[in-house]
């Protein structure tokens, strides 16, 4: 129906609590268009998480439709890759079968030749090289969302959905791994939409990065990244990114309801 | 040093020391066996009864791991069911719990009126009874505490329920699952020796050691705790032995 390929349109959910129906996101808006990288930020229980869910088919909203493709989602669907903050690795497999687990899922046109062909030059992408045989307790935090990054793109998705996956890595890491979600995406784009707590992440990564309001949430703030080429880290140490970041954390400022030109980290509760 | 040395010598060294010192002890307190027997006083009953310890050591045995057989189906079997469904779960658990509470010495007696006659059933009976409750409790504990993330993996792609039992919620609780046979390979243990012991038909290590003691030869019973403590032993190290085949990922080397 559009060229749109992750479409929101006036998503509205609640989970059903014990003391009544908690409002996560209220006519909630968003489109990621094919093959660019969407980012959300927002204030920590804004509901970032369940927009992955719904998106991913794993639930599905109360109010309003979710669109993949031009088609709604109703269920699960195999074009969707998932990655979370705990890599979720399978400890009694190897890191290549654990990169291969999608594939036993999902009915892929590839032999098997061909699938670990491409596992190996996945693995080899992400700098994991030589280590397709270790097990994941033998990894790094690192190494893990690596490996499972890979995991989540080797059946070719549309669409990847990344639940915070740098998050709890540390500050070298993370950039090193931004630096590899480029370098994927280069090799075979796909659309990704990257929920996220740091700013500079999402500037880097994203070609719009959406702001969502305090709970129940709105989309609050779109802003479009445009920063032409290929980005490298330095991109964020120029005056236009500064500006952005700027922007993005005024604009959480206001989502977590504080009182925004005055007092910039003022304590002051308002309205949540 | 290393491993081999730590795993074959190590055990060796201990078991000599201790038998030294129990030796010792009888012969220091000059203790007559009627009071407590002394290692060398068990070599003789075993020279003397090697084939009645064969044949009553291997009733114990085959009785013993039929039961544990049983126990792991019919457990794993009720830690599914109360791994997936709360509603069982909160159904199932008091009634496992108060059954588990039951002194199985005073099954025994019940049992053995019950099925009159059939020794075999009714040992094999009280090893299953005795040993399936730790591993219904392990089995159903590694399955409600799946993490989401593991299941939500695997449901993006569309994959079903079962797919997820078999390549997830399977392997993951067989640390827990191999946990829990190590305490019932030794319950199932007693489970056989209980039934041998408490109402005797002849059969078993348990027979042998009610022999001893109605003859009031207590070197025989002594030699009798010895060849139940090597079998419990044999049998844990299989266990041991099969949990590294099947979950030896679970155990991390050191200094990783």
């Amino acid at each position: 129906m559009s060229e749109n390929m992750i479409e929101l349109n006036a998503v509205t959910h609640a989970y059903r609590t014990k003391s009544g129906p908690l409002p996560v996101l209220d006519a909630f808006d968003l489109q990621v268009p094919e093959n660019s990288f969407c980012a959300v930020v927002g204030p920590s229980g804004c509901g970032k998480s369940t927009l992955t869910r719904l998106v991913s088919g794993l639930m599905k909203p109360d109010v309003g439709d979710v669109w993949l493709h031009g088609a709604k989602v109703t269920s699960p669907r195999p074009t969707v890759g998932m990655a979370f903050q705990n890599p979720v690795l399978l400890e009694w497999r190897t890191i290549l079968q654990n990169i291969m687990l999608p594939l036993e899922i999902v009915k892929s046109p590839m032999t098997k030749a061909q699938a670990h062909d491409r596992a190996m030059s996945l693995l080899d992408l992400v700098g994991l090289a030589g280590f397709e045989n270790k097990r994941p307790s033998e990894l790094s935090g690192g190494m893990r969302q690596r490996a499972s990054l890979c995991r989540s793109i080797i059946h070719k998705p549309d669409v990847l959905i990344l639940d915070e996956p740098f998050g709890a890595l540390d500050a070298f890491t993370r950039e090193d791994l931004w630096c590899t979600m480029h370098d994927l995406r280069r090799a075979e784009p796909f659309t990704c939409l990257l929920i996220t707590h740091d700013l500079r992440e999402s500037v880097f990564l994203a070609d719009q990065v959406v702001v969502m309001s305090g709970r129940p949430a709105r989309s609050q703030y779109v802003l479009d990244v445009d920063i032409p080429g290929v980005r490298t880290l330095e991109d964020l140490y120029t005056p236009q990114a500064a500006e952005m970041l700027a922007t993005l954390r005024h604009q959480i400022q206001v989502a977590q309801g504080r009182v925004p030109e005055e007092q910039e980290n003022g304590p002051q509760e308002g309205a949540v | 040093m290393n491993d081999t040395f730590r795993k074959f010598f190590a055990p060796t060294i201990f078991i000599v020391v201790l038998l030294a010192l129990w030796e010792f002890a009888v012969w220091w307190n000059q203790l007559p066996d009627f009071r407590m027997a002394s290692p060398s006083d068990l070599v003789p009953r075993y020279i003397q009864f090697w084939d009645l310890f064969l044949i009553k050591s291997w009733e114990t045995l085959w009785r013993t791991v039929v039961g544990l057989c049983i126990a792991v189906i019919v457990g794993t079997l009720f830690g599914m069911i109360m791994g997936f469904s709360r509603f069982a779960r909160e159904g199932l658990y008091p009634i496992l719990v108060g059954f588990n509470a039951i002194p199985k010495a005073t099954v025994v007696p019940i049992v053995a009126l019950m099925f009159v006659g059939d020794h075999n059933f009714n040992t094999i009976l009280i090893a299953f009874m005795i040993s399936f409750f730790p591993i219904a409790v392990s089995v159903s504990i590694g399955l409600s505490t799946l993490e989401p993330e593991y299941r939500d993996i695997l449901r993006s792609l569309g994959a079903t329920n079962t797919t997820i039992f078999w390549k997830i919620a399977l392997p993951k609780t067989l640390p827990e699952f191999f946990g829990a046979l190590k305490v019932a390979v030794t319950l199932a243990f007693i489970g056989t020796n209980l039934m041998e012991i408490v109402s005797p038909h002849g059969r078993g290590l348990g027979d042998l050691f009610d022999s001893g003691r109605i003859s009031a030869d207590y070197p025989l019973m002594f030699a009798v705790l010895f060849a139940m403590a090597a079998l419990g032993i044999i049998l844990f190290y299989i266990v041991v032995f099969l949990e590294r085949i099947f979950a030896g990922w679970a155990e991390r080397t050191p200094g990783n």
